[in-house]
């Protein structure tokens, strides 16, 4: 009797484990269609030399002679993956920022805030494909800024601040991460769309509770944002910090991408491309990687 | 008089009475408390509003810009006393626009696109988000685990192999066996909907995280009750979660339509001879070169303001359709993902 009953049990769960597996299927199946194949074959291009003949290709096992040419014969190559990578550090961290200090605003209650959450959104619109990428070589806005900045010396406030700081001489390289950050904030606001989006719904799932009885305790409002919002949304963190990074590293207009796909398509180099999407991706994976699980260590879990 | 006063605040049942006294008289009341709130509240009020004021300007100061270029005359372009409004108002930027990026066929072939794909990607990932939320199942974690590195490997590391993937595409040796020769697919749109419906798209892996992570906080007694009365799985699913799904899966939708309409990497890569608004938008500023010379029948360089000009027009012309969905859709974009409440 208790084994059929267990029989019976064991049953149903594999009837709902079977359920489970057809439902994620198509996953699965574009998972190996898709990205196994052209995974591992990307990963066996790039130590090859690929030669397009009429009708198919050979590849060719040249060993790492593909990851030689990136890193020492190609002039560009490592330039941009250092300047890459050192924006994309600063870039995500001010993003992160924002967004947070933005949220926070925007899960205020105050007249029109429907109409400041659209536009707030409106960046998820123009951040995204080709439009970011016609932003950012815009040639007009370019000598526009260049003339604007020719004729008015001095009045920008951050240029003059900036200077004042220069002559501490005290972390000068610091400061000029974070003016060039300020000079920037419209690609850090544009950036930020989604991220913004994830920490309202964060912020929003927080019961009022917790600040009343803060409140009540003597609490500050200072003191509840670091001792209860952060830790409550600190999960929030995690994941944005990684769609941050790795929307960085997708966006069109990013120099490393351009020079893959100039490598890829214009100059039909299928191996040296591969090589060197290997070593991008190699390199954002270890970052991605390390830097989650600092901040997985400091994630506080509410349950 | 005052001891009438004092007399309502200890009354238990007079808290009307309270809140009918003056301002002044609370404040007296409360030692200062009420003042000091009143005037932080103010504070914090123009605070915000100069920050909020400030940040929305400058995410729309842009496309006004764009705007107010885009019904210039080339004149008012050079005109250095003409900055944000037209002297010659006009709509000329929007017919050569219109004509260099071949508009209105290009505009139907991106509804369409986007609409399908977003549809397709949609289901697929509502599928798929269901089960990894809802089933217990053996390698559950490994397959997880896949969908995150899906999120995480940029679509151009793969990119160099699946060009060559789909230029010589077969289904195990079948098509070589049958037609002595590989199926070209490169510039078709089908490998494009082949892995849309695999889950690949663009940022497919991240609509399967949304919608896990919304599934996953319905509680489990609704489906519970229909598996009770003997409603199988997939009855469930449609009849049950998919209505309670609803936001998400329109919020969802949403981002998959506008995020199809303005890619340019999968559609240069797989529906490059499919005429899409973002493709010829990237690429409006050589079609002007090319329209200059065809009529002049000399190559001649363009200024950088008239190409800009446009150029913003185009962007204007791609995002439009967008803004206009997005007015309509915006209680669904911005309310539901905010009460979806993602957790982690």
């Amino acid at each position: 009797m208790k084994s059929k009953q267990k029989n019976k049990l064991a049953g149903l769960q594999r009837r709902k484990a079977i359920a489970g597996y057809l439902f994620i299927s198509p996953f699965i199946i574009g998972f190996l269609v898709f990205m196994m194949k052209p995974f591992f074959q990307s990963l066996y291009m790039s130590f090859c030399e690929v030669q397009l003949g009429a009708g198919s290709f050979v590849q060719i096992w040249n060993g790492i002679t593909n990851y030689k040419f990136a890193f020492l014969v190609d002039p560009e190559f490592n330039r941009l993956l250092v300047e890459e990578l050192s924006r994309m550090i600063v870039y995500s961290l001010a993003i992160i920022v924002f967004s947070f200090f933005v949220s926070l605003i925007l899960n205020q209650k105050f007249h029109g805030r429907a109409l400041v959450r659209a536009i707030f959104f409106l960046p998820v619109i123009l951040s995204s494909g080709v439009i970011i990428g016609l932003e950012s070589n815009n040639q007009l806005m370019a000598t526009l800024e260049a003339t604007i900045e020719q004729s008015a010396q001095g009045v920008s406030i951050t240029a003059g601040l900036e200077s004042i700081l220069r002559t501490a001489g005290v972390g000068v390289r610091a400061y000029e991460k974070v003016f060039e950050v300020i000079d920037n904030i419209y690609d850090v606001a544009i950036a930020s769309g989604i991220q913004i989006i994830i920490f309202l719904s964060g912020l929003q799932t927080i019961s009022s509770s917790m600040y009343e009885a803060a409140d009540i305790e003597g609490c500050t409002k200072w003191e509840s944002l670091w001792k209860i919002t952060f830790p409550m949304i600190s999960s929030l963190f995690l994941v944005n910090w990684i769609y941050t990074v790795v929307d960085f590293c997708m966006r069109s207009d990013n120099q490393v991408i351009k020079k893959i796909q100039t490598v890829m398509i214009d100059q039909q180099q299928y191996g040296n491309a591969s090589a060197m999407s290997w070593i991008y991706f190699l390199i954002v994976l270890a970052f991605v990687g390390l830097t989650s699980l600092l901040i997985s260590k400091r994630v506080y879990y509410y349950d | 008089m005052t001891k009438t006063k004092t007399k309502t605040i200890v009354d238990q049942e007079g808290r009307a009475d309270y809140y009918s006294l003056g301002f002044w008289e609370r404040n007296r009341l409360s030692g200062g408390y009420v003042l000091k709130k009143k005037v932080m509240d103010i504070g914090v009020s123009i605070v915000r509003f100069i920050l909020l004021f400030g940040m929305c300007f400058m995410i729309l100061q842009p496309i006004l810009n764009k705007i107010s270029v885009s019904f210039m005359t080339e004149k008012d372009l050079y005109n250095p006393i003409v900055i944000s409004i037209p002297e010659h108002f006009s709509t000329e930027f929007y017919q050569l626009a219109a004509e260099l990026m071949n508009y209105s066929k290009s505009l139907v072939n991106s509804l369409v696109v986007s609409f399908t794909i977003a549809l397709l990607q949609i289901t697929v990932c509502t599928l798929v988000g269901y089960g990894f939320a809802r089933f217990e199942f053996p390698l559950k974690k490994m397959w997880f685990a896949f969908v995150i590195l899906v999120i995480l490997i940029p679509p151009q590391t793969i990119a160099s192999s699946l060009h060559l993937h789909f230029k010589f595409f077969d289904i195990l040796g079948l098509f070589r066996l049958l037609t002595g020769d590989y199926v070209n697919l490169r510039g078709s749109a089908l490998p494009y909907y082949l892995m849309s419906a695999g889950c690949m798209g663009l940022k497919n892996g991240l609509y399967i995280y949304m919608i896990r992570q919304f599934f996953r906080n319905i509680p489990g007694d609704l489906e519970e009750a229909a598996y009770v009365d003997g409603c199988g799985m997939l009855k469930t699913f449609v009849r049950i979660m998919l209505p309670e799904g609803k936001p998400i899966l329109t919020s969802c939708f949403l981002f998959a339509f506008v995020w199809q309409w303005t890619d340019g990497f999968y559609s240069k890569m797989f529906l490059g001879k499919v005429s899409l608004l973002s493709v010829q938008l990237s690429r409006i500023v050589d079609s002007l070169g090319a329209y200059v010379q065809r009529i002049n029948g000399v190559k001649t360089t363009i200024s950088v303001a008239y190409s800009n000009a446009v150029l913003s027009t185009g962007t204007l012309m791609i995002i439009m359709p967008l803004i206009i969905l997005y007015l309509f859709a915006q209680r669904a974009f911005v309310e539901s993902i905010s009460s979806t409440g993602i957790k982690m």
